[in-house]
């Protein structure tokens, strides 16, 4: 093949950095305004040049709400995240190593449940949680969030599954292990890394859930979505505070997302694209 | 298909593994799809709740005669159509320039994926207030720079603002999903393709683009499931209006049961909704599932 010239790649180079920085921009800026006051945060022309201050992060600190959310957004995301793999993996195991003639369809059947739009089912869900009593409550969160990704954990933990090569199975089985034992000591460490990037993408889904969020929770249960929502009312516009509380609420999930990027494009895309 | 072993291993009883899954699914699917389908037929509003009653076909007359039903259907597909072909177009492109070996590409991938992870409520935020903001917002200091009007994005340009603000959420997955599946391309099938005195647009056409077709298929599927019920962005930044300009089905039903509680026409709506919803996903499961045969 051609070797690119110099000035190619140094096109190459200078033209994706750019780019690379242009999206990621708004991040920054939100980032910095973290660190400006009010003032400087709204100053036209904007202030590139400011003294920090950690004061928005120590006044959103004092704001319990802020740490209520923050809380409330990690049991929600765990929960759910622990509840959804306790489901998904005794079913993807089945599908990957005893299918039957039902596999197939039952796999489609439940990637088509995805499609179910949550504004169809706004109305009944509503009315069914404010009868249980679930309004408002990490568990009822916890359920929905685990019933929407539930689909997509099956078919992440089953391309995994299936990806471990069936020859180590069958030698532990002529060997005599048992079932337990085949989990314990073949199956779970092989596809540790699977479980474990099925995990980071529920979290991350659970984590940026903003519809049901918004309509189901108002004060108790009401994850960072909601609490970040809330900044939108006119009388909450201070920019340098809502860039910081903005900031706490992302970084944790920015750096899993940073963290896990390969392995999330083989669970979105189930697999199909490696 | 879908890599499925046909080698029958132990016959264990798998009904009380998969059962879990799949009686929670039917649940929920078919609960709230039954009572939405009998609410969708009755007269039920929540601030006069004894004056309930089966009134047939009522609320859908009145919600297919609404101009608003009409409005927002044409914004869902107008919204989600739009942002579609530039988040794919955009990220096809930008996945080809990724891909390349240049210094520091890891990092310069990884800051051009971040949108992805931002929580829409924050990035509708963060654009409303700290760059489409008409006075103290950075586009205005810029126009302003070159001499021009700042724009009043979300008044003048409301359907425009949501939309750039999606496409810069999604165009990174886009990308993420894209690039990895040009790195799978095989090498010297494009240098027998080059050598054979094929030009780059022609190898792109034969030997990449066919390649990627299957990612590009998933990243059309994902992206419909999540662009047709697009709600955080117009709830934080115009409630869809001005007027009805950016109101979208999820957004319509929203207003009329929990605004305007009126559950019989948010039910209609939604069984609308879900059936909008079934036909793209008939068309986009087949596909899927016939891109995954190849």
């Amino acid at each position: 093949m051609l070797q690119p010239s110099a000035t190619y790649r140094n096109l190459i180079t200078v033209s994706a950095w750019l780019i690379a920085l242009l999206i990621f921009f708004p991040i920054l800026w939100m980032f910095l305004a973290g660190f400006k006051t009010e003032i400087d945060a709204i100053a036209s022309p904007p202030a590139l040049l400011f003294a920090p201050t950690w004061e928005n992060y120590i006044e959103v600190q004092s704001r319990a709400n802020y740490l209520q959310s923050a809380l409330n957004s990690i049991i929600i995301s765990l929960g759910s995240t622990a509840l959804a793999l306790a489901i998904a993996a005794p079913a993807a195991y089945a599908f990957a190593f005893h299918p039957t003639k039902q596999t197939r369809n039952t796999l489609l059947w439940m990637l088509s449940t995805k499609m179910l739009p949550s504004v169809g089912v706004l109305v009944p869900v509503y009315l069914i949680f404010r009868d249980l009593g679930l309004l408002d409550t990490h568990i009822g969160l916890i359920l929905i969030n685990t019933l929407i990704n539930l689909p997509i954990l099956v078919w992440l933990l089953f391309s995994f599954f299936r990806d471990v090569p069936y020859e180590i199975l069958e030698a532990g089985r002529i060997d005599g292990v048992s079932f337990v034992e085949e989990l314990r000591h073949i199956l779970i460490p092989l596809a540790m890394p699977g479980i474990a990037s099925c995990a980071l993408l529920s979290i991350i889904l659970c984590w940026n859930e903003a519809f049901w969020s918004l309509n189901l929770t108002t004060s108790d249960a009401a994850p960072l979505t909601a609490f970040i929502a809330s900044f939108s009312a006119p009388e909450g516009l201070f920019w340098a505070k809502l860039s910081a509380a903005s900031t706490l609420a992302i970084a944790p999930i920015l750096v899993i997302g940073w963290m896990s990027q390969r392995q999330l494009v083989q669970g979105l895309t189930f697999g199909a694209v490696k | 298909m879908l890599g499925i072993q046909k080698k029958n291993i132990h016959k264990r009883r798998t009904l009380p593994l998969v059962g879990p899954s799949v009686a929670s699914l039917l649940l929920w699917m078919l609960v709230p799809l039954v009572m939405t389908l009998w609410f969708s037929f009755q007269r039920y509003q929540l601030l006069s709740p004894q004056n309930r009653g089966f009134i047939g076909w009522s609320n859908y007359s009145y919600l297919l005669s609404d101009p608003a039903l009409w409005t927002a259907l044409v914004n869902t597909l107008v919204l989600s159509g739009v942002v579609l072909i530039i988040t794919v177009v955009l990220g096809l492109g930008l996945a080809l320039l990724f891909a390349q070996d240049f210094p520091g590409n890891s990092v310069a991938r990884i800051l051009a994926i971040s949108p992805f992870f931002v929580m829409p409520t924050v990035s509708a935020l963060v654009w409303k207030n700290m760059l489409m903001h008409p006075v103290n917002g950075l586009f205005a200091f810029w126009s302003s720079l070159v001499g021009l009007p700042a724009i009043d994005w979300f008044g003048d340009w409301p359907m425009v603002s949501i939309i750039l603000i999606v496409s810069w959420q999604w165009t990174p997955f886009a990308l993420l999903v894209l690039m990895t599946a040009l790195q799978s391309v095989d090498p010297q099938q494009k240098e027998a393709a080059y050598l054979d005195g094929a030009g780059t647009f022609a190898v792109f056409i034969h030997v990449v683009l066919p390649h990627i077709k299957r990612a590009i298929a998933m990243v059309v599927m994902i992206e419909m499931m999540f662009f047709l019920t697009i709600f955080a962005e117009i709830f934080v930044t115009t409630n869809g209006g001005p007027g009805l300009s950016t109101t979208n089905l999820a957004f319509l039903i929203y207003i009329r049961a929990l605004l305007d509680f009126d559950i019989g026409v948010a039910s209609a709506g939604g069984i609308i909704a879900i059936v909008l919803a079934n036909i793209v996903a008939i068309f986009l499961i087949r596909t899927v599932a016939k891109s995954m045969d190849a």
